[in-house]
């Protein structure tokens, strides 16, 4: 096992909210978004960091970039503990939050970058370099003199990843860097990522709600809820265990009794709509679409995974959290 | 300390560029700051029409106070005035984007806006002040020509220092704001009169606690050559240089141990 670049142990985050009783009176309450979780990232990997909302997902992530102080535990990030040596760090690490830029909004991009340049004291000849690459990667030339305001959600991501990745950082943070991009941008974003961590051997820590995402480029996952981490291991693995059916949907020319195939059931029915869950393990979907087919007039059909929130769900119905390691 | 100087004048040079790329709407705005500030002045020569004197200062008197405090408010107002926008940083996550730079967070809110348009309020200082100078009765030394810019630069330490102290309480109570202009704004209002016109616990606030006396009131005594009739010691007049850093001290360490306690928003 090469080594942990980072290392978190035993992690708290608790938080005082101010809970009413009574028309006056107030009292403290101590409520924990992270309740003690630990784990290891070795150099060089792609981890997916998943949850439901208000799973303690982003309070990890701010914690491991320093942003917020751990209520206890210990982390280390490139050998550094993060809230106390937070500039020391920040020039390591890359961060994009989905949601908020870290671009100057009246600014062309290439004039962000340029500032970013001095932020981080790259060297004029090392940012050319990077920045050439990047243009080239992300196809940036068209809109690098438009002001950050006037670019698309697709370009404005583009640009943040650039500029999270322009100082040559060792580990790179981002918090749903595809969220609301379409199809195309979001192969894009993908693409560039599995490159920069081939290439440059740069760790990344992903969170996400897209699973094409993990599928894509993420060898290992940690899904995190009420604070708690409850799943520690692959994608597929993931499945097998909690995940293992899809459903095929199917639209009929006409409503018809719900089909009789092998190696699938009808969950629903609605008029000429059917669901059908199936085993990926035991039934592939063209099978099925072919047996479908055989049976009824096929107008459309579309494949549903199961969803993050759902497998989370069924872990917890589970009662135990299974680790795999 | 240089490499920060010169991080600091590259970030607001960026901000100032996005300002004047709308020269004749910057150009209003400073015209129209400038007159409404002398609007403030104003009043002072209307309550001198009725008096002929406040507490023993004469109007070219206080309008040096009014003229040293009201620059020094107007810089400090054009460096770190946007710390009024400070909650809305924590709100809307501005902040946590700051604290994932290589760069002292102190630094990155100050230097993340720079309002031209409050240049208005500077030149209608230097205005009052360069009258008041030459109106009222100086026996001009070395030490009082000094004097005069110093207490400037001290006067816009001690308001910076005291408005980065005071926008610490957005780290707890996000609408805090109302609360904290009562004391930056109401601080230019008060370092523009003679304390000694004060009552008691007004005059204990601006003395010691939010150090404002010695914006423009101590600086005055030295310049006019004034006795103190509070009685306080003779080497104030000199102090607001120490008093100036040591505000600017405190309200770092503040600041820092404020930092800390961050929440973030959201989950």
């Amino acid at each position: 096992m090469a080594e942990p670049v980072i290392q978190v142990e035993g992690v708290e985050k608790r938080f005082v909210v101010r809970v009413k009783r009574g028309l006056l009176r107030r009292e403290r309450r101590e409520v924990a978004a992270v309740d003690g979780i630990g784990f290891e990232i070795e150099r060089g990997t792609i981890v997916g960091y998943l949850g439901p909302n208000g799973a303690g997902k982003s309070t990890t992530v701010k914690m491991l970039t320093g942003i917020l102080v751990p209520s206890g535990g210990r982390i280390r990030v490139a050998g550094l503990d993060p809230s106390r040596r937070r500039v020391e760090l920040a020039r390591r690490i890359g961060v994009v939050f989905g949601q908020r830029s870290q671009l100057w909004w009246d600014l062309p991009l290439r004039d962000s970058f340029d500032l970013l340049r001095h932020i981080y004291r790259v060297p004029a000849a090392r940012h050319r370099e990077n920045l050439d690459r990047f243009t080239d990667v992300l196809a940036l030339a068209p809109f690098l003199d438009t002001p950050v305001r006037q670019l698309s959600l697709g370009q404005r991501m583009r640009g943040e990843l650039t500029a999270a990745l322009l100082h040559d950082p060792e580990i790179v943070f981002l918090d749903e860097p595809t969220i609301g991009l379409d199809v195309v941008a979001k192969a894009a974003v993908r693409d560039f990522l599995g490159e920069v961590n081939r290439e440059r051997g740069v760790t990344v820590l992903l969170t996400t709600h897209d699973l094409a995402d993990i599928e894509r480029l993420c060898s290992r996952l940690l899904i995190i809820d009420h604070g708690h981490l409850i799943w520690d291991g692959g994608l597929d693995e993931l499945r097998r265990q909690h995940g293992p059916e899809r459903t095929l949907v199917v639209d009929l020319e006409e409503a018809a009794p719900p089909l009789e195939l092998p190696g699938a059931r009808v969950v629903k029915v609605e008029g000429p709509r059917q669901w059908l869950a199936f085993r990926r393990d035991e039934t592939s979907a063209a099978e099925l679409i072919a047996a479908v087919a055989a049976q009824a007039r096929l107008l459309d059909v579309a494949i549903e995974e199961t969803e993050i929130e759902e497998i989370v769900r069924r872990i917890y119905a589970a009662g135990v959290a299974p680790r795999a390691t | 300390m240089a490499e920060l100087g010169r991080i600091y004048l590259r970030l607001i040079g960026a901000r100032a560029r996005s300002q004047l790329e709308y020269r004749a709407s910057l150009a209003l705005q400073i015209v129209g700051s400038a007159l409404l500030t002398l609007l403030d002045f104003v009043m002072i020569l209307v309550l001198f029409e009725n008096v002929p004197e406040l507490d023993g200062w004469s109007v070219q008197e206080v309008a040096l106070l009014y003229g040293i405090a009201g620059i020094s408010f107007a810089l400090t107002d054009l460096i770190v005035g946007h710390l009024d926008l400070f909650p809305q940083m924590i709100r809307d996550g501005t902040f946590d984007q700051i604290l994932v730079r290589p760069l002292p967070s102190l630094l990155q809110v100050i230097a993340s806006d720079f309002s031209l348009r409050r240049i208005g309020k500077v030149l209608q200082g230097v205005a009052v002040l360069t009258v008041a100078l030459a109106a009222a009765d100086i026996d001009w030394t070395l030490g009082r020509a000094v004097m005069v810019p110093l207490a400037i630069v001290s006067g816009v330490l001690i308001y910076t220092g005291v408005w980065i102290a005071l926008a610490t309480i957005a780290f707890w109570i996000v609408d805090a704001i109302e609360f904290v202009n009562a004391f930056t704004y109401g601080g230019n209002f008060l370092s523009a009169y003679p304390i000694t016109i004060f009552g008691r616990w007004l005059r204990n606030l601006v003395l010691f606690v939010i150090p404002i006396a010695f914006v423009a009131y101590f600086p005055a005594l030295y310049i006019l050559d004034r006795p103190d009739e509070l009685g306080l010691p003779d080497g104030l007049r000199y102090a607001s240089p120490f008093v100036a850093v040591l505000t600017v001290l405190v309200a770092r360490v503040v600041w820092e141990n404020a930092v800390r306690h961050y929440r973030s928003a959201g989950g």
